[in-house]
């Protein structure tokens, strides 16, 4: 009989630790020693960095997306289903056709959705670039953007929490570009009392905005929005009124850890820091977006979680060892500061980020990043 | 009947931060409950007050461990 590793969800994180374990237990899934099953409620796989440049015309959807299968190293099997409940007692996924699948080890990389009817009004009167539907209809909205007032608006917890910084300097280059920088009004709130969470930026960005004439509004937690009026209420007692409001919603996560009894508030599970286990159980382990780390939710950090995990999942599955790699906090994030320079912050648990002056090089590292994704996603970059 | 305070360890967290991650606490507690967040970013102890009032919830205080402060608030509507 096999140690069978199940992965549950096919995102950045779920592919990258089947594909690391894969390419290094090869010879022992080719012996019948070892079986990986990656479970993914999706066949194609969407690049989300991406949205942000379909927003501006940049990139197309077809560029962010590949199917799953394409992506995955020899001697994973696929299933192509969702994952209805985790049966902790007898060591399976349920899944909606009604089959299970027996696990030895699990993963847990189930991500996070959008919490869009946390905010009255929210659905009806505004924006959002994290889900591709949503980039497309901002996207349609801004080819017919000739001025007005654009309020953006961070819900909490989000993922990616430099994409509303990247967003609004894109926006403000955009609308030079267009010559109609004059005759639009732009609003960066933000939940706390300055512009980013991490003092660092929003040392750097306060200065950079007001240069721009860029308004923040800081300690601003949307709570309904009048779509009818385009006002924009925060539960701090402001209203913004809107010709565009551009919403990062709150997001959570997925049902699954509900339905199994394994996540706390907002569906996330509880999680070690440092290995990763969704805690109380020896046998589940997850990544990404879906702990309730207080980390970025970001696909660096998904990476950079998934070389850690899969360093402990070839050596629990191979020797029965217990998880010796330790995941520090890592995570590298690019920050767009417009339409030709970007700079990056790289920090850990011990270590905060600074913030590089922004350059042209870094980028088109990015851009050339955006490309060359894939070989990152297949582990072998 | 006291809920038991929700306690947050957001020591080490940079981004999005242990206000962040008080602030979503809270959005998630009941009316009454008291949040603690654990934090080692300086700036949480100035932050968190001034939040705290300008939303309407009741800042119950600081304790200082060394390394660390625990901040307290009562989720008050």
């Amino acid at each position: 009989m096999p140690k069978r590793l199940v992965i549950v969800g096919a995102g950045t994180g779920g592919l990258m630790v089947a594909n690391f374990v894969a390419r290094d237990l090869h010879s022992e899934i080719e012996r019948g020693e070892i079986g990986i099953t990656l479970l993914g409620e999706q066949e194609t796989y969407i690049y989300q960095p991406g949205y942000l440049y379909v927003v501006f015309d940049l990139m197309r959807p077809a560029q962010l997306m590949r199917p799953v299968r394409e992506l995955l190293a020899p001697g994973i099997r696929f299933v192509h289903d969702r994952a209805t409940r985790i049966d902790t007692g007898k060591r399976q996924v349920l899944r909606s056709d009604g089959d299970a699948l027996d696990y030895d080890v699990l993963v847990l990389a189930t991500g996070s959705g959008l919490n869009l009817d946390e905010v009255p009004g929210l659905r009806e009167g505004g924006h959002w670039f994290y889900t591709l539907a949503g980039a497309l209809r901002l996207r349609d909205a801004l080819r017919r953007w000739h001025g007005g007032k654009l309020v953006l608006t961070v819900g909490v917890p989000h993922k990616c929490p430099v994409a509303p910084l990247e967003f609004t300097m894109m926006f403000e280059q955009w609308t030079r570009q267009r010559k109609v920088r004059d005759k639009t009004e732009i609003v960066y709130t933000y939940p706390l009392g300055r512009a980013h969470s991490i003092q660092a930026v929003a040392d750097w960005v306060a200065p950079e905005f007001e240069a721009r004439n860029i308004a923040i509004e800081t300690f601003y937690n949307l709570e309904s929005v009048d779509h009818e009026k385009r006002v924009a209420h925060s539960l701090e007692g402001t209203d913004l009124p809107y010709d565009l409001l551009v919403s990062v919603p709150a997001h959570q996560g997925d049902e699954l850890g509900a339905a199994s009894h394994l996540s706390g508030a907002g569906n996330w599970y509880p999680t070690d820091r440092h290995n990763l286990r969704v805690q109380g159980h020896d046998d589940i382990f997850t990544l990404g977006d879906a702990t309730d780390l207080p980390i970025s939710k970001a696909g660096s950090v998904a990476h950079f979680e998934a070389e850690v995990l899969a360093d402990n999942l070839v050596g629990v599955l191979t020797e029965g060892a217990q998880p010796t790699s330790q995941y520090n906090g890592r995570a590298f994030c690019f920050i767009e500061t417009g339409l030709e320079r970007a700079t990056f912050l790289s920090f850990d648990y011990e270590h905060p980020p600074t913030v590089p002056e922004p350059t042209n090089a870094v980028h088109w590292f990015k851009q050339t990043y955006n490309r060359i994704h894939w070989a990152n996603l297949k582990a072998v970059m | 009947m006291d809920l038991a305070p929700l306690r947050i360890d957001a020591r080490g967290s940079f981004c999005p931060g242990p206000m962040m991650e008080l602030i979503r606490a809270v959005k998630g507690a009941d009316v009454g409950q008291v949040v603690v967040v654990l934090s080692t970013d300086s700036g949480s102890k100035k932050d968190i007050p001034m939040w705290a009032q300008k939303a309407g919830h009741e800042f119950l205080g600081v304790d200082e461990h060394g390394d660390y402060d625990e901040i307290s608030v009562r989720k008050a509507h």
